[in-house]
C-alpha cells in the first residue's frame, strides 16, 4: 500500500472520534489530521506541477517531514530529507545524485543548497500548497516512497531506498492502528534525515498519537516540553538520553520532573548499560523501550519491552539478567538468523552475523541494486547472537573489529566491560595503526565527573574479565567522544586522530 | 494470485481492503457474501448483503484465513470478510510499545 493511506486511514479515524484533535505540534503550528491531509494534496499538486522526478527536503523537519513525506506520496515522486548539517560540498554531492529534484529548503540553508536546482524555500511551498490544485494518486506500492543516506561513518553515503509496501509493512505490522488513547502525545527529537524520524512521523499517526516536534535537541527543553504538551511517549538517541538523565539528576529525583511520561525509547545506537541503570532508577514509573533497527529495514526489527527491561533488572538468574544488554526479541514479520563466516546458521549463544529478512526490509541501494541473497535475507554487518529463548545481543559492527596480531576482537566486548568501571563515563575502543601488531586496542575514556583514572588500574579491570588478548594496549582521555547528530560515535575519527598522533611520535627524534 | 499491496472493495458495503499477504484463496475475498473487486471498479448491479454474512469488520484491523491469507482493512463496513462462505478471523497482535 501507499504511505498516502496511512494517512488517509488516520485522518477517517480522527473525523469520527474527534476532527479538531491535533496531530501535530511544531512549535506554533498546530495540526489536524485533515490538515495535514488538505496540505499533503496541495503539496503533491506543487511538486506535480514543478515536474521534479524527486524531491529533496533540507531542514529542522518539524511539521515539515510529515508534509513533505505524504505531498510526495500523493505526487508518486520518492522523497529524500538531507542532513542539513552537512557542509555546503556534502549537500550539493548528495543532491547531484538524486535525478531531477525539485528542492525545499528551509531558510538558514538556502546558501548551503545554492542556485544550481530548481529550489523553493519551506514557507513558499506551504504557501503554494496552501493555494495549489490538490494532487492525489495512488502510488505503485512496490515504488520507491524515501530514499534515504546512510551517515556515511565509514564509507560514501549509501542511497537506501524504501518502498511505500517497505514502510507501510513496518508500521501496520508493528503499530496497533488508531490505538492510542486521546491524551496520548509523542515528543519527536530525532532528526528528520534519520529513519527513525520517518519511522516516528508515520507509527504515531497511524496510532493516532499526537505528534510534538523538537526540532533542536536540549535536554532542558525536552523536559520542559514533556510537561507543556502532556507527552506519554518518546524517543531518544544515546547522547541524548546522557544530557536528560543529567538534568534529571539536578532536579528532584523522582518523576516528579516527567509526570506523563510512559514509556520512553533509545536506539539509533549502542547505549551504555550505567546510563541505562541510573535511567531507570531515576524514572522508575517509566516504561524504558530498547529499539533496534536500520535505514535498511525501515527502522525498528527488535524491541526489548519495558516488562522485559524489569524482568531483567529484578532478575537472579544471570541469563535473564544479561537481557538488559540486549536489543530484546524481533517485531513480527521479521525473521532473523546469525551465520558464521562460511554462511553457516549458528546456534543459540553463537556468535556470527545478523541477517534478517522480512516486507519490512529493504535492502536497496540507488546504483548498487538488492544486497539480499537468493532467499531474501539482508546481511545487517552487525555482529550479533541469539539466547535460548530469541533475545537479540547487538556485538557492534563487524567493520569495527579490530585484528590484532591476526586475532579477531570485537571492541563491544571491552567496551561492555570498560564502561562499568565507576570512573568511566563513556568509552570507545578502536584499532590503531601499529608496525609490529598490525593494529592495537586503544580504549578511548570520558571520565566520570570529578574522577581521573588511572590508565593502569583501567587496564587490571578489563584483564581481570577477559583473555588477555583484549586488554587494552592503551589508554587514553578525552572530554566527550566524537558523535554525529544521531549519537553515533565517529570511530573512523579517533583511528586518524590516534594514527596520526603515532607517526608525529615516531618521526621526533629519540 | 492477486498481488500484495493490491486495493478491494466490497460491492455490497463500504468496506475497503489491502492485500498484505496473498494467496490463492483471496482470489474468492468477499465482503457481505459478494465477491470483492479492485477499487474503481463498477458495482455488479443487483447484489445485496447477505444477513448472513453481516457481522461488519473493523478498521484498521487485520483479517486472516488458516492458508496464509491477511488482508488489512482500510474502510470499514458491514459486510463479513470471507474467503467463499469461510469467514476471515482478527489477526491477534501483541500490542508492542511505541519505539519511535
Amino acid at each position: 500500500m501507499s504511505i498516502s493511506m496511512l494517512l488517509e486511514m488516520a485522518q477517517e479515524a480522527a473525523m469520527s472520534a474527534d476532527p479538531e484533535r491535533t496531530a501535530v505540534v511544531s512549535d506554533d503550528i498546530r495540526l489536524t489530521a485533515r490538515d495535514l491531509s488538505t496540505l499533503a494534496d496541495g503539496g503533491a499538486g506543487v511538486i506535480t506541477s514543478s515536474g521534479a522526478r524527486h524531491v529533496v527536503y533540507v531542514g529542522t523537519g518539524g511539521a515539515m517531514l510529515p508534509l513533505m513525506l505524504f505531498s510526495a506520496a500523493r505526487a508518486s515522486v520518492p522523497v529524500t530529507p538531507l542532513n542539513y548539517r552537512l557542509s555546503t560540498d556534502g549537500l550539493r554531492a548528495l543532491i547531484d545524485r538524486l535525478p531531477d529534484p525539485l528542492v525545499v529548503v528551509d531558510d538558514e540553508y538556502r546558501d548551503a543548497v545554492g542556485d544550481g536546482y530548481r529550489v523553493i524555500g519551506s514557507a513558499d511551498f506551504v504557501e503554494a500548497a496552501r493555494a495549489a490544485q490538490p494532487v492525489v494518486e495512488f502510488a505503485d506500492p512496490d515504488s520507491v516512497a524515501v530514499v534515504l543516506f546512510t551517515s556515511g561513518t565509514t564509507s560514501r553515503p549509501k542511497a537506501v531506498e524504501l518502498t511505500h509496501n517497505n514502510l507501510t509493512s513496518y508500521v501496520t505490522g508493528t503499530v496497533e492502528f488508531d490505538s492510542a488513547d486521546p491524551g496520548d502525545a509523542a515528543l519527536i527529537c530525532v532528526p528528520p534525515y534519520h529513519i527513525a524520524g520517518v519511522g516516528a512521523a508515520l507509527s504515531n499517526l497511524y496510532a493516532g498519537r499526537k505528534m510534538v516536534y523538537l526540532r533542536h535537541f536540549d535536554a532542558g527543553k525536552w523536559v520542559r516540553l514533556v510537561g507543556d504538551e502532556g507527552v506519554t511517549s518518546a524517543t531518544v538517541v544515546p547522547t541524548m538520553l546522557d544530557r536528560i538523565v543529567a538534568v534529571l539528576e539536578e532536579g528532584p529525583a523522582d518523576n516528579a520532573a516527567l509526570p506523563t511520561l510512559r514509556t520512553l525509547a533509545y536506539g539509533g545506537s549502542k547505549v551504555g548499560l550505567p546510563l541505562v541503570r541510573k535511567a531507570l532508577s531515576l524514572l522508575p514509573d517509566v516504561g524504558f523501550v530498547n529499539a533496534y533497527g536500520l535505514t535498511e529495514t525501515s527502522s525498528t526489527i527488535a524491541v526489548l519491552t519495558p516488562d522485559d527491561h524489569r524482568t531483567a533488572l529484578a532478575a537472579t538468574d544471570d541469563a535473564v539478567a544479561r537481557r538488559l544488554g540486549s536489543v530484546g526479541q524481533p517485531v513480527p514479520g521479521i525473521e532473523v538468523q546469525i551465520r558464521a563466516d562460511d554462511g553457516t546458521a549458528l546456534g543459540p549463544d553463537e556468535t556470527g552475523e545478523l541477517f534478517v529478512r522480512g516486507e519490512q526490509v529493504s535492502g536497496r541501494y540507488t546504483d548498487i541494486g538488492s544486497v539480499l541473497d537468493a532467499d531474501g535475507w539482508f546481511p545487517t554487518k552487525d555482529i550479533a547472537s541469539l539466547d535460548a529463548d530469541g533475545y537479540l545481543f547487538i556485538g557492534g559492527r563487524s567493520d569495527d573489529t579490530i585484528i590484532r596480531g591476526g586475532e579477531n576482537i570485537a571492541p563491544a566486548e571491552i567496551e561492555d566491560v570498560l564502561v562499568e568501571h565507576p570512573n568511566v563515563h563513556d568509552c570507545v575502543v578502536v584499532g590503531a595503526d601499529d608496525p609490529e601488531w598490525g593494529q592495537i586496542i586503544v580504549a578511548v575514556v570520558v571520565p566520570s565527573a570529578g574522577a581521573s583514572p588511572d590508565p593502569d588500574e583501567l587496564r587490571e579491570h578489563v584483564r581481570g574479565q577477559l583473555r588477555g588478548s583484549r586488554t587494552p594496549d592503551r589508554v587514553v582521555f578525552r572530554d566527550e567522544l566524537p558523535t554525529n547528530a544521531t549519537g553515533k560515535v565517529l570511530r573512523r575519527e579517533l583511528v586518524s586522530e590516534l594514527n596520526a598522533e603515532q607517526s608525529t611520535a615516531t618521526k621526533e627524534p629519540a | 494470485m492477486i498481488k500484495n499491496g493490491s486495493r478491494l472493495q466490497s460491492q455490497v458495503c463500504d468496506t475497503q481492503v489491502i492485500v498484505v499477504r496473498s494467496a490463492d484463496g483471496l482470489d474468492d475475498l468477499r465482503a457481505g457474501g459478494a465477491p470483492m473487486v479492485p477499487i474503481g471498479s463498477e458495482p455488479t448491479a443487483g447484489l445485496t448483503l447477505d444477513p448472513a454474512l453481516s457481522d461488519g469488520n473493523l478498521m484498521g484491523k487485520r483479517y486472516v484465513d488458516d492458508a496464509g491469507a491477511e488482508v488489512l482493512v482500510t474502510k470499514a463496513g458491514k459486510g463479513t470478510l470471507s474467503i467463499g462462505a469461510t469467514p476471515l478471523s482478527i489477526k491477534e497482535a501483541k500490542p508492542l510499545p511505541a519505539s519511535d
